[in-house]
This record gives C-alpha cells, sequence and structure tokens, in this order.
C-alpha cells in the first residue's frame, strides 16, 4: 500500500449536530512536522474539525486518517494526538508533576524513565523546579504551560492546540507566542492550531486554514492569505482591508471608486464585476498633486503607535482607510495613489441572490419558505418551478421583524467603501445578501421584504 | 441599641425554646432516676449500663442493627447517587434533563410515610418478606436523591474539558472516569455518604413499614415499642445524647467541608 506523505488526512467530512450543520464537505491535509492554524470566527466549525481530529466527537461522514492510518471510529485515547485545551483542563487534585506524568504512567512507564521525562518537558517550558506546585497557585500562563508539558512529554505525532492562548494577557500572549514556535522547532512534531485571531495566526503558522461557517475559505501560507485573498470574506477577516465593488474592464485594466486603474491581473474577460482588496499600507497618501488618481478629504486620523489610520472620503464618495507614517490631519485635502501590483482582484461569489421557487398564481411566488408578491408573468404557469432573481440593493431590510414577508439574523457585514454588503441568514435556512446604506450590527434580527417590480423570474 | 438586644434575646429565647426537649433529655442522662423529672445526684450510672449491655440485649442489637442499616445504605447510595449524578450531567438534551432533575426531586419533598406505605405495598406485591433486606432497600431508595444533589455542584464546578484531557493523555474512559472524575466528585460524595447516613439513622417512618415482624428492631423503631410499653427505658437518655452528639458533629463537618468549598 502506498503510505501518504500527509500526518493528517481529513477527507470529505461532515458533522451535524442535529439540523445545524457544523462541518460541510472538509478536505484537509497536513503535512508532517507542518504548523498548521485553523482560523475563523466563532462559531465557524473550527474546534469542531479539531475535536473530530482529537477523537471526542465522531464525524457524520467523511473519514480521518493520522499518518495513513484510517481512525474515524477510533476512540481519543488510542488515537497519536494530544490536545492542549483553551481553559488548560489540568487535573486540580494532582500536582504539577502528577498531571505531567499523567499520560506515562498510563503506559506504565518505568518510574525513572517518567522522572526524566517529565523533567525535559518541564525545562522546555520554562517550568523547571515547578514539579510539587499545586496547579491551582499557578498563574494562567503558568498553568497552560504546563497544559503544554503534559501533552508534549507523550512525545505524540500531532499536538492540537484549542485556542490555548485566549485566556491569556495580551503581553504574556505574545511571549507564548514566539515561545510555541521555537518548541514547534525544536520538537518537529505537527501542530494544529485553532484560533480566531488572524495577527496569531499570521505570526505562528506555516499554513493558515481559513475557515467560516462550517466551510474552508481558503488554505495558504500567510503571505498567501494575506496578499491574496480568495474571496471578500478572508480578505476582510484577515488584517484591515478596503474592499470595494469593481468592473475588470479589460486584462490589467480595473475601474473602480470612479476611476481606472492599472492592474497585474488578467484572466477575468472584459467588463466583469469584480471585489478589489487593497491594503491600507499600501495607499500612498500626499498633497493633492496630478500623479494622485483619487482625490480627497482626510475625515479622521488616529495616531496607532507605529503608524497613522486615516479615513479619507474621495470626491467620488468613497471612503478608504489608508496606513501612513506621516499624518494628515481630518480637513486635509490630500491625493491618494495606488500601485499595480497593490491591487488585488477577486471573483465575484455572486452578483445578485438567486433562490429557486414555484409560481403560486399570477401574482405570487413561493422561495425562502414565503409567498412574496410579483408582477404577472408571461409563459410561467402556475405550479411550474422557478428561478428568482433579486439585486442586493433591492433587498429591504426593517427594524421590526414582524414588519418583513420573512425575517433572519445579520451575520456578517462588509464595508464596501460607500455601502456596506450584508449577509442575513433567513429562518429558512438559505442567507441572502444584501447592499444597504444603513447601519446594522451583527446578530441584528431583522424582517426582509421584496418589492414586487424587483423580482426577477425565468422558468427553469 | 434596645432594639438589637431584644433581638439577640428574642434569637436567645426562640434556640432556647428549640433545643429545651433534647437539653433536658441531656441533662438527665447523668443521673440515676428511673423516671424523667427526678434529680438524684450526678452519675455516669446509665452510661456504664448502657455500654455493659447485659440487661439490654434488644436495645444493643437495636443500635448495632441501626448503624448497620446505615452504612450499608449509605455506602451503597454514594455510588448509585454519584454514577447517577454523572449520567444526568452529561445528558445532552436539555429538556430530558430537567425531567429527571424533577424526578429526582419527588422523593425528596414526597412524605416518608407515603414513601413507607409505597415501599411496603411494592415489596408485599411482589412477595418479598420484609426483614433486613428490605429495610436496607427502603433506605437505599431514599438516601439516593440526596447523594444526587450533593454531588451536582461539584460536577457543574468541574472544568468540562478534564474528561476529555484525561481520554486524550490514553486513559480509558473507566481510568478517567476513576483516576480524574471520582477525585474531582469526591468531597461531594462524602458529603452524600454523611448526609445519608444521618439520613438512615433517624428514620421511623420508611422504617417501620419495611422492617417486617420476624423481631427485627432499629433505634427508632424499639424506643417507639418501648414508650408504647408505658415509661422509657432510661437507658435511651444516654443514648439520645450520645446520637445527637454524633449527628451534631457530622453536620458540623458537613457544614465546614460547604463553607471550604465555597471559599475555593
Amino acid at each position: 500500500m502506498q503510505k501518504s506523505n500527509y500526518i493528517i488526512e481529513v477527507q470529505n467530512v461532515s458533522k451535524h449536530f442535529g439540523d445545524k450543520i457544523a462541518l460541510d464537505n472538509i478536505n484537509l491535509n497536513v503535512k508532517k512536522g507542518e504548523f498548521v492554524t485553523i482560523l475563523g470566527p466563532s462559531g465557524c466549525g473550527k474546534t469542531t474539525l479539531l475535536r473530530l481530529i482529537a477523537g471526542f466527537q465522531t464525524t457524520s461522514e467523511g473519514q480521518i486518517k493520522i499518518s495513513g492510518n484510517e481512525i474515524t471510529q477510533t476512540p481519543p485515547h488510542l488515537r497519536p494526538v494530544n490536545t492542549v485545551f483553551q481553559k488548560y483542563a489540568l487535573f486540580p487534585h494532582l500536582n504539577v508533576f502528577d498531571n505531567i506524568a499523567f499520560g506515562l504512567k498510563l503506559k506504565k512507564t518505568p518510574e525513572p524513565v517518567i522522572e526524566k521525562k517529565v523533567k525535559s518537558a518541564l525545562k522546555m517550558v520554562g517550568m523547571t523546579d515547578y514539579e510539587y506546585r499545586d496547579v491551582d497557585s499557578l498563574s494562567g500562563g503558568q498553568q497552560q504551560r504546563v497544559a503544554i508539558a503534559r501533552a508534549i512529554v507523550n512525545e505524540p505525532e500531532v499536538l492540537l492546540l484549542d485556542e490555548p492562548l485566549a485566556a491569556l494577557d495580551l503581553k504574556m500572549r505574545k511571549d507564548m507566542q514566539m515561545e510555541l514556535k521555537e518548541m514547534h522547532q525544536k520538537l518537529g512534531i505537527t501542530f494544529v492550531y485553532v484560533t480566531h485571531d488572524q495577527e496569531e495566526a499570521l505570526t505562528l503558522s506555516d499554513t493558515i486554514v481559513v475557515m467560516s461557517e462550517g466551510r474552508i475559505q481558503q488554505i495558504g501560507t500567510p503571505m498567501d492569505i494575506y496578499n491574496e485573498p480568495i474571496n471578500s470574506f478572508v480578505a476582510d477577516f484577515i488584517g484591515e482591508s478596503n474592499i470595494l465593488n469593481g468592473t475588470m474592464v479589460k486584462d490589467e485594466k480595473v475601474a473602480f471608486a470612479g476611476h481606472e486603474f492599472d492592474c497585474v491581473d488578467k484572466g477575468f474577460g472584459e467588463n466583469v464585476p469584480v471585489d478589489v482588496v487593497i491594503r491600507p499600507e499600501d495607499i500612498y497618501i500626499f498633497d493633492p498633486q496630478d500623479a494622485a488618481q483619487l482625490n480627497g478629504v482626510v475625515t479622521s486620523c488616529i495616531f496607532k503607535g507605529v503608524h497613522f489610520e486615516m479615513l479619507v472620503q474621495t470626491d467620488q464618495g468613497y471612503e478608504l482607510m489608508v496606513q501612513d507614517y506621516h499624518s494628515f490631519e481630518a480637513g486635509r485635502r490630500v491625493g491618494l495613489l495606488v500601485k499595480p501590483f497593490d491591487i488585488h482582484v477577486m471573483k465575484k461569489e455572486r452578483t445578485c441572490n438567486t433562490f429557486e421557487g414555484e409560481m403560486i398564481d399570477a401574482n405570487h411566488v413561493e422561495f425562502l419558505g414565503e409567498k412574496f408578491e410579483c408582477l404577472p408573468q408571461d409563459g410561467i404557469e402556475s405550479g411550474d418551478k422557478v428561478n428568482v432573481e433579486v439585486d442586493f440593493k433591492n433587498v429591504i431590510l426593517q427594524d421590526n421583524e414582524e414588519d418583513g414577508v420573512l425575517s433572519g439574523d445579520v451575520n456578517f457585514i462588509l464595508y464596501k467603501g460607500n455601502h456596506y454588503h450584508l449577509t442575513v441568514g433567513t429562518d429558512y435556512g438559505e442567507d441572502i445578501y444584501v447592499d444597504t446604506n444603513d447601519v446594522w450590527d451583527n446578530g441584528d434580527c431583522v424582517g426582509i421584504t421584496i418589492s414586487p417590480e424587483h423580482i426577477r423570474i425565468n422558468k427553469l | 441599641m434596645m432594639n438589637r438586644i431584644l433581638a439577640k434575646g428574642y434569637l436567645w429565647f426562640l434556640l432556647a425554646l428549640l433545643y429545651s426537649p433534647i437539653l433536658i433529655i441531656m441533662i438527665f442522662s447523668f443521673t440515676e432516676a428511673k423516671v424523667l423529672g427526678n434529680w438524684t445526684g450526678f452519675s455516669l450510672k446509665l452510661y456504664s449500663s448502657l455500654f455493659s449491655g447485659g440487661m439490654h440485649h434488644s436495645l444493643v442489637s437495636a443500635i448495632v442493627n441501626t448503624f448497620l442499616i446505615a452504612f450499608i445504605a449509605a455506602s451503597v447510595s454514594t455510588m448509585l447517587g454519584s454514577i447517577a449524578a454523572i449520567g444526568i450531567f452529561n445528558m445532552r438534551n436539555p429538556y430530558s434533563k430537567s425531567i429527571i432533575n424533577f424526578t429526582n426531586n419527588i422523593p425528596i419533598m414526597n412524605p416518608d410515610i407515603i414513601t413507607g406505605v409505597s415501599l411496603f405495598l411494592l415489596f408485599v406485591s411482589f412477595g418479598i418478606s420484609q426483614g433486613f433486606t428490605t429495610v436496607v432497600l427502603a433506605h437505599i431508595a431514599f438516601c439516593t436523591p440526596y447523594v444526587v444533589l450533593s454531588v451536582m455542584p461539584r460536577l457543574k464546578k468541574m472544568n468540562p474539558n478534564i474528561y476529555e484531557a484525561a481520554l486524550d493523555l490514553g486513559a480509558t474512559p473507566f481510568q478517567a472516569l476513576r483516576k480524574v472524575i471520582f477525585p474531582e466528585i469526591l468531597p461531594g460524595m462524602i458529603s452524600g455518604f454523611i448526609l445519608a447516613f444521618t439520613l438512615s439513622i433517624d428514620d421511623f417512618a420508611v422504617t417501620i413499614f419495611t422492617i417486617g415482624n420476624q423481631g427485627l428492631e432499629t433505634l427508632s423503631t424499639f424506643i417507639y415499642a418501648d414508650a408504647r410499653k408505658g415509661g422509657l427505658t432510661p437507658e435511651l437518655r444516654p443514648l439520645s445524647t450520645i446520637i445527637f452528639v454524633t449527628v451534631l458533629v457530622l453536620l458540623i463537618i458537613i457544614n465546614k467541608r460547604a463553607e471550604k468549598q465555597k471559599k475555593e
């Protein structure tokens, strides 16, 4: 049999909790010795994926292999992995030594060997001489070090870390990040690290896996993910960014914010709508002059330590975030310039909402589980299956859930320079996408209506 | 100032009222008089005759039975209750979890007399002859819910990941239970055991219905029978004193433990 060179292979894995889909067809391969970070907002399924690899939960579909051996149904105590938990999960009735020795004692390791291994694990995490301390007497950072020592002392093939630094304060977190990275290099074992902190992910990882809503959005090196985000979600989640609607005029020409820019992307076709990402540090800001591609007024300027973060309202009505070492105070007129290779063009995932529905009668169509009024349609009979299209900007959101034909929750907000692009999870289960100038918050419950003239219907 | 004195006075008055019966018994346990209320001078004779036995063979056997039953019932119900608590705690469905919790509380709120009568009917209808075994079974039945209640808070306080951490480090589910979960809930189990023990010692209502008529006696049934025969055996005075002090000590231990847990 051919031995694969991946230490972890996750193949077509899905996980459901009742009706809720936590993971949707995940495929992930991890190379031996890699430091892989699974990154995503809370509730994206990243912890579930880690728990499936650890064996605390079983997959609904698909299989997981470790070192080429299928372990999908193997209970956790027989898997060659060890886990570091977010809340440390040290055994409170045991002291530091016995906590670390727990796994070795179960394996009936001889006493002198245990002693030696525990000592060297403690040395690895910088906790020499703490053997006989009570774990409750340790600080959060120290407890997490003991938890790491307890895991690595068993020499697992893979170390799983579930937001291990989330409970620590910022300074301690930064120190521990560096130590983890060193530890990874020294031990040479594979680390799978779960976090919602994008900076942590960029700092630590060889490979980042960005997840959202139970799906993998992008897998790549930190540089790839930062410089070439695959979609607007990734661009927004990783670092600060300006995300704007644009049009690919032709190869190496893209229009956005009311100006046509040279860029380096090609192969999108002509006059194709795209998303454009520009990192705030890639925009040059200077006093107005002819070289400027965009002109505008600074509306706010905040000192961020290393740089200044400024918001610029362009004459065309777009708001851009700019970072620069020089400050331009609010109210000042400025010129902006972006170099071609700093413009990142992404294919749009969708340009309008599309739903499958059914004609009820001449004036009504059913989709998203509700009946909507529509204009009379020629050539479509009642009962016909239809395809319904609604432009983002024609979906109307209302404060009062009862005022809408159906209701939903705002679950993702993207600022696009001059409007917000919202993802609203409807109670029916499908998402609806909305462009709006109104300010909504994540988690807002909204009513959704669409006026009849804005519903486009095509027979399937 | 006046109010404070009044409030304090009221408190002491109330306490005196509550404890005067037991105080009277305690005081008169140190005299020889056959009839309660006659003071014939300080003496420890009742205590020594209580322990020398001889005359009061049935009283001694009642004491032995009582403590034996209490020990067995408390041990078994501690095991059953702890395992039940772990099971209830890990139930996924919150609805059925609250139903089970409610079911667990019913026997606690149910009057003892009802528990006694229903157990009596149960044993009779299954044709189980009543005696030592039935009393033990009955005591296990009404003690177990209390153990569940005293173990549950420990489980709730426990870091939910430590069981998984044990599995992760190579422990089988049983090893994880033994090496990690039991040490964590041990304080709750001990409190539950003590509680079950005291409940079993002082139970009368359930015991009288399940003890049968084979001549088996526990302290409570013995005292009841003795009192009905007319006049209490004088040795019951020192015995009551000893039991009261024992229970008091156990209660103080329980409370101290609870206080210590709260501080943690």
